[in-house]
């Protein structure tokens, strides 16, 4: 019983670190990929367009409706201590330091991440990953490289996209609905906002953009089995960037917190 | 000449090459038979250097492909062209991009010569006018000739084909067959055909050689294979139900 519970416990521990040496190599790869001449600017527009713009709507609902709802839920808070006008500041410190970057990440890797699994899984099972090989061209540079750079590009943009988003759906419930002035909930949402918590914000998203990219990619490049192995690479694939997203956000969260003291 | 030397591959348990040797002569047309998944693709995998055996040499004019790095290997390629089964035709891209990938990504041709390179390309498979298609929109034999048009454009001395008329019909198959024996004739390339198709191997083969429990178990002409005295060849290209590849799976399901 003991020995089949350390075999099955050495195991897991096995597969972990197989997995996590795996990615760290395809990370490597890519980053030295990423500096290798020549560079396809083209693909990595494409892609930007793909990863980045194509997510704004989605982006949109979520960071607005977070804000709005981030507005009405301290409002029930605030109001008892007569302390309304806080609200701005609270929405506006939760969407850049917290909110922003981990929503907007989560929402990528449902929807980016999802999306480059699936198209490389099927490109794996079609052959046309080996097809790329015969043809003499990398497929990290060729695939991974533009993904990455588009995502590391575009998801500290879609952040700030959200930020503010996310700052104007508090400022309708606030002014709206709770009857804030317009002028002093402004004031108060930019005053106490400093600029290293935007910054921390996006350096997380970026963090979040190389954990989509990567666990993407990789869970597409080892698909195996036709269209059900795509499919099960493919939730793999948003479950772990889910979980890597969550757990990297706690890590830097608290970085932040001890260095900034 | 390109030789394989004591070639062994497996996959976690399960040997798929085992200490296969062959020797593909240059210029004629090598067909390599064997039953559904014994190791065909794999084999033509490791001789493009997509795979890496676990032991054995594959040298192609006296270059070892299993030691090659990347850089070298990426040049060796280009003196190759490789059709798949499914095509493997980059379903994001436009037939010219798929067929004129190599020249556009390895050569600093410009575009006016690449576009007749491609048009050349498509009209030896027989499909001109569909280079801004997508693969999408082709039916299946057309995309297997699209296959063929994007080996050929580069100019390969050497075509791989793997199950060349393996899911379009007789007519189409026998097509393929024709396309191949006359881009022999026309490029004077080495060919080496993966197939379990006997009609396509006798049509296209100069050589035939069964592989067969990871091994090379006989070689020959077309003529020597159709009337080989070995059992195991003899059942298979007869493609009769009863014989010792089958009795020896009876055996192995009933242990």
């Amino acid at each position: 019983m003991e020995k089949s519970i350390t075999r099955a416990v050495s195991r897991r521990l096995n597969d972990l670190f197989t997995y996590a040496g795996a990615t760290s190599l395809l990370l490597i790869k890519t980053v030295f990929w990423a500096f290798t001449p020549p560079f396809k600017i083209r693909q990595i527009l494409l892609q930007m367009q793909k990863v980045g713009v194509e997510s704004l709507p989605i982006v949109f609902l979520t960071s607005f409706f977070t804000g709005m709802v981030l507005a009405l839920q301290s409002a029930y808070q605030m109001q008892r201590i007569s302390a309304q006008i806080y609200i701005a500041s609270l929405v506006a410190l939760s969407m850049t330091r917290e909110l922003g970057p981990v929503l907007t990440g989560l929402v990528v890797a449902g929807r980016v991440g999802a999306s480059i699994t699936a198209e490389l899984g099927t490109m794996k099972v079609t052959e046309q990953i080996d097809a790329l090989e015969t043809l003499a061209a990398n497929p990290i540079k060729y695939l991974v490289v533009p993904r990455f750079m588009a995502l590391l590009i575009m998801l500290p943009l879609l952040t700030l996209y959200a930020d503010c988003i996310g700052i104007f759906g508090g400022y309708i419930i606030g002014v709206f609905k709770l009857h804030l002035s317009p002028s002093i909930y402004m004031n108060m949402t930019i005053n106490p906002l400093q600029l290293k918590d935007v910054f921390t914000g996006l350096f997380k998203s970026a963090i979040f953009a190389a954990i989509i990219v990567i666990i993407g990619c990789y869970e597409g490049f080892r698909t195996e089995g036709g269209a059900e192995g795509v499919g099960r690479s493919t939730t793999v694939s948003v479950v772990t960037a889910f979980i890597l997203i969550i757990a990297a956000d706690c890590l830097f969260t608290a970085l932040f917190y001890f260095i900034g003291r | 000449m390109i030789e394989v030397i004591n070639l062994n591959k497996s996959f976690k348990d399960n040997k798929v090459l085992n200490n296969l040797n062959l020797t593909i002569e240059s210029g004629i047309t090598s067909v390599i038979i064997g039953r559904s998944g014994c190791g065909k693709s794999v084999l033509l995998k490791h001789i493009i250097g997509i795979l890496k055996p676990n032991s054995g040499q594959v040298i192609i004019d006296g270059q070892d492909v299993t030691k090659l790095l990347p850089k070298e290997l990426n040049k060796l390629r280009l003196n190759f062209g490789m059709v798949f089964q499914g095509a493997a035709l980059f379903d994001s891209m436009t037939i010219y991009e798929n067929v004129g990938f190599n020249l556009i990504e390895h050569t600093d041709m410009d575009s006016q010569t690449i576009a007749k390179r491609v048009k050349e390309a498509l009209a030896l498979v027989g499909l001109s006018g569909i280079e801004n298609l997508r693969p999408a929109e082709l039916s299946g034999g057309m995309r297997k000739r699209v296959g063929l048009a994007r080996a050929i454009c580069v100019r390969p001395k050497i075509i791989l084909y793997d199950e060349p008329t393996t899911g379009v019909d007789p007519i189409m198959a026998d097509a393929v067959n024709d396309l191949i024996k006359n881009l022999h004739d026309k490029l004077q390339v080495t060919s080496i055909v993966v197939t379990h198709d006997m009609v396509s191997a006798y049509k296209v083969g100069s050589k035939i050689s069964m592989l067969y429990e990871g091994r090379i178990i006989e070689t020959g002409t077309p003529e020597q294979i159709k009337n080989t005295h070995n059992p195991v060849v003899k059942q298979f290209v007869t493609g009769a139900a009863e014989g010792p590849i089958t009795a020896q799976n009876k055996i192995v399901n009933e242990v």
